[in-house]
């Protein structure tokens, strides 16, 4: 807490102060990391969850182990943030999804299969970074709802909302209010209206909390989330492949995509699957484990470190 | 700097039910009830100690200790907390105004009770010779002549309510802070910046609505005072910074 305090601040401060300056770009660096001629260090990022932070330090133990320098700067923050400073440099490596990487990147992205997800990726992706392979593990946002409201409603898939959405709370992460991802691409692709959303944190406690206390109906919950299981929620099946298919997928800069980064980085995808990464996701959200532990733990009984 | 003027002048912007003046309003609002709640806690209890000299030493040390908490980790603790407990949205609303009344109440105590503290003792004894009770003392006396310091905790309060009511946003709520946290999220440091400095725009009016109404509250036979007042509130009223 102390330290999520501490980056917000941060970054209002560094927002006030450099928006002074009229540059484009205030909490960017000016230059790229001026050691980027050497390949055989990484700078990981993620995106501030747990999954994802557990997955940057299986490809960052899966590095280290084929020994490759490597440098993690976890939790940052959503695609907004993170996506510039993979751009720029400040990071190199990025655990992803393929569709919601896609559709972040191009709005109208075809994500309805894995094949036309992973394609529409490639198609996608600036100039300067790679997908290597995807995994099988898949980690799909979703609309869930609880036990009891499902029942009320007769709700199985996000089609049966429709008609009763004008009377439920959604809730989301912020960003959802105007992503395509979020509220605005729910009404195109299943003409669902909510009375309200509610910004959330990211499919985090607040967003459990709300959904299981009823002051939101339905809820953006990861398909992994152990929660889901523990409180007897229900996630609607996505008739319309809205939220598409999110294989995981390491997103690399191309400069780094060394065959000795590409073949630890693919070795890892080719063992990960969704069940594999919901169990490893349960023992740092739920038995609190250490996600660095965990990753390493994973790695070793894998041969792959 | 533009694009954080921009997003201010943009009349777009202002309007509707997520619009600069509801989010004005709301924050108002938190503010209000916050400070309220404090001042009812805060001023009496700041009055006792300072008139009966008891319970100084637990009292204050238990209020500065609070003053270290850091309040967004609070706020979630509270929220997880006290949310089970309660229906609708008063489950964030109550959290968000606790975990600000915590924040808000130290300042209003101290100058309170340093307030009355620093009160001429030979007034008080001369107000006694008088024949007045204990209570005349404090209400005729003590609290008039401890004035300068009750409104300077307070406005130290409401400076400190003002700019931390950002972070109820972080929960759902509404105020200020959803600019923020929205402009964080999408990245639109137009509206992050052009939402702090609204922040600082409010706290600094209201700030100036207290001196008006210090100015008026506070008897003229004080003011020369104001110099010694000073130094007395750097030290007993600590800069929330």
């Amino acid at each position: 807490m102390m330290k999520k305090k501490l980056a917000f601040g941060v970054a209002i401060a560094a927002a006030l102060v450099l928006s002074a300056c009229s540059s484009g770009n205030p909490l960017g660096s000016t230059s790229p990391n001026p050691s980027g001629a050497s390949a055989t260090s990484i700078t990981v990022g993620s995106a501030n969850f747990p999954e994802n932070e557990l997955l940057a330090d299986i490809y960052a133990g899966a590095l280290t182990a084929k020994g490759v320098t490597v440098t993690k700067k976890l939790n940052i923050a959503s695609r907004e943030t993170y996506v510039p400073a993979l751009k720029n440099g400040e990071i190199d490596l990025i655990p992803e999804y393929t569709g919601a990487f896609s559709k972040y990147l191009n709005p109208d992205a075809d994500i309805s299969t894995e094949a036309a997800a992973l394609a529409s990726l490639k198609a996608a992706l600036p100039d300067t970074l790679t997908a290597l392979e995807p995994a099988s593990a898949q980690d799909k946002d979703s609309i869930t709802v609880t036990r009891a409201t499902a029942t009320q409603y007769n709700l199985t898939t996000i089609d049966d909302l429709v008609p009763v959405a004008k009377d439920l709370v959604l809730g989301g992460p912020p960003e959802w209010k105007n992503r395509s991802y979020g509220v605005p691409g729910l009404k195109k692709t299943y003409g669902l209206s909510f009375k309200d959303f509610k910004a959330l944190d990211t499919a985090g406690p607040l967003t459990v909390q709300a959904l299981k206390n009823g002051q939101v109906q339905a809820a953006n919950l990861f398909t992994t989330d152990p929660a889901i299981k523990a409180n007897d929620f229900v996630s609607l099946t996505d008739t319309k492949s809205f939220f598409g298919a999110q294989n995981v997928i390491p997103v690399l800069t191309k400069t780094k995509a060394t065959p000795e980064v590409t073949a630890a980085l693919n070795a890892v995808s080719a063992k990960l699957d969704t069940d594999t990464l919901a169990t490893l996701v349960t023992k740092v959200v739920v038995d609190k484990q250490d996600a660095a532990t965990v990753a390493s733990d994973w790695l070793k009984a894998n041969g792959l470190s | 700097m533009s694009f954080v003027w921009e997003w201010l002048t943009n009349p777009a912007y202002w309007q509707g039910s997520d619009g600069i003046w509801v989010r004005l309003a709301e924050h108002l609002g938190y503010a209000a009830i916050t400070l309220v709640v404090a001042a009812a806690i805060g001023i009496p209890l700041g009055l006792w100690i300072g008139h009966t000299g008891r319970g100084r030493l637990a009292v204050v040390n238990l209020a500065n200790g609070v003053r270290s908490v850091p309040t967004l980790g609070l706020l979630f603790v509270a929220v997880l907390v006290l949310g089970p407990l309660l229906a609708g949205d008063i489950a964030f609303l109550v959290p968000a105004i606790f975990v600000l009344v915590v924040l808000a109440v130290p300042p209003i105590l101290a100058g309170a009770y340093a307030g009355i503290e620093s009160v001429d003792p030979s007034a008080r004894d001369a107000a006694r010779g008088m024949g007045m009770s204990s209570w005349q003392v404090l209400w005729r006396v003590e609290v008039p002549c401890a004035l300068p310091l009750i409104f300077s905790g307070l406005r130290s309060s409401t400076l400190q309510v003002i700019a931390t009511a950002t972070l109820t946003a972080s929960i759902s709520l509404g105020g200020l802070g959803r600019f923020l946290i929205d402009g964080q999220a999408y990245r639109d440091y137009g509206q992050m910046a052009g939402g702090a400095v609204l922040v600082a725009a409010l706290a600094m009016a209201v700030d100036l609505v207290f001196a008006v109404v210090q100015r008026i509250a506070v008897s003229p036979g004080l003011v020369p005072v104001r110099t010694s007042r000073r130094s007395a509130r750097t030290r007993l009223v600590p800069n929330p910074a």
